[in-house]
């Protein structure tokens, strides 16, 4: 997790977490060249599963330019040009996490070029759908896309649902992610709600270790909230570990440490 | 949306989740107090705060009683209803509800 300090990783650990998934994303300021995305490649390929390793944890993450970077096709396309390369790495587990942030038009040019090659490579996909307002509108757009290019939906994580998406993202035979945060997106006791409600095919929790306000820990924390609601350990792993190993592995990378 | 699909009773859901959420109604409370003592009255008007007041009806509404969906509905009017991508992205962040929208 490029955001975050070891202490965060040794949490974890502690907390009983054996592998993570992290997608290339924005970093709160815009990278002034490709070069600065060949650097984050590199760090997500190279840095950061050695940090992760020295507390038992697998890391894995994804390559793309993100939604907030791609409203310059020009720079966004160069930056595309470098993601082939480290396709190779034995980490990566896709093309991610593509989407949108605003529904632009120019986002949307990316967005279709990323999928395409994601196809070309056969890779799976994470999207990201967009922040507050914008989700609904964005998610929609993002799932015509993948429908447009023939990609199978059971090769795409449609990540961020809340109450208002994951309806459709299900019935459109997506997976759906739940991303706990403390202010936006979707907490621990809504997303259990909403397990309860659509069912857990299809469907996990994962928290977030940004550089915002985002807490690596919600995954656990909401497992204590299904466990207050009487749910099973086996609801408990389902959605925590089962369903992202049924997902993760169809990109033939995803490992588990040798102790679990 | 399955109906009885939370595995309490209704008395546990609100012996376990009252006083948190007693807790998040006052911190609105308070923010509705704040804006009331700040200086100026532009916060006032600000889509964020017409859409925040235009919600919370939802929360009581009594049509949608039983159908457990009040989250679902203060999203849909949180959300751009629109379908054509913008022309282009003139800001990176979201606002929390609609500009466009005359709440």
């Amino acid at each position: 997790m490029v955001s975050r300090t070891t202490d965060d990783y040794r949490r974890m650990a502690q907390a009983g977490c054996v592998a993570i998934t992290e997608p290339a994303f924005w970093a709160g300021f815009d990278r002034s060249s490709p070069a600065g995305f060949y650097d984050y490649f590199r760090q997500l390929t190279d840095v950061e599963p050695k940090r992760a390793a020295q507390y038992g944890i697998a890391h894995h993450c994804w390559l793309c330019i993100n939604p907030k970077e791609a409203e310059d096709p020009v720079f966004a396309r160069e930056v595309i040009k470098l993601i082939p390369e480290f396709l190779k790495k034995p980490n990566v587990l896709g093309i991610g996490e593509i989407g949108l942030n605003k529904n632009s038009r120019n986002e949307l040019i990316i967005l279709e070029e990323q999928i395409e090659l994601a196809k070309q490579q056969q890779q799976l996909i994470l999207v990201h759908t967009p922040h507050l307002e914008d989700k609904l509108k964005g998610t929609r757009i993002t799932m015509d896309a993948l429908a447009n290019a023939g990609i199978d939906p059971g090769r795409v994580l449609i990540d961020h649902i809340e109450e208002h998406t994951v309806a459709e993202v299900l019935d459109r035979g997506f997976w759906a992610g739940m991303t706990l945060y403390p202010d936006s997106k979707c907490t621990p006791q809504r997303a259990v709600d909403i397990i309860e409600c659509y069912g857990n095919e299809r469907i996990w929790i994962n928290s977030a270790g940004d550089w915002g306000p985002s807490d690596p820990l919600s995954v656990p924390k909401c497992h204590v909230e299904m466990r207050r609601r009487g749910h099973t350990q086996k609801l408990v792993e389902k959605i925590s570990l089962e369903n992202p190993l049924s997902f993760l592995r169809q990109s033939g990378r995803f490992m588990l440490p040798e102790s679990v | 949306m399955p109906q009885q699909s939370c595995p309490l009773t209704s008395k546990q859901v609100v012996d376990i989740y009252f006083m948190e959420h007693r807790a998040k109604l006052l911190d609105i409370a308070a923010f509705l107090d704040r804006l009331e003592r700040a200086k100026g009255d532009e916060g006032l008007q600000d889509v964020r705060v017409r859409a925040l007041k235009k919600a919370i009806p939802i929360l009581t509404d009594t049509s949608g009683e039983n159908q457990a969906n009040r989250a679902h509905r203060v999203l849909e009017l949180l959300s751009d209803h629109t379908a054509e991508p913008t022309p282009a992205a003139h800001t990176q962040s979201a606002l929390g509800a609609d500009p466009n929208t005359d709440y």
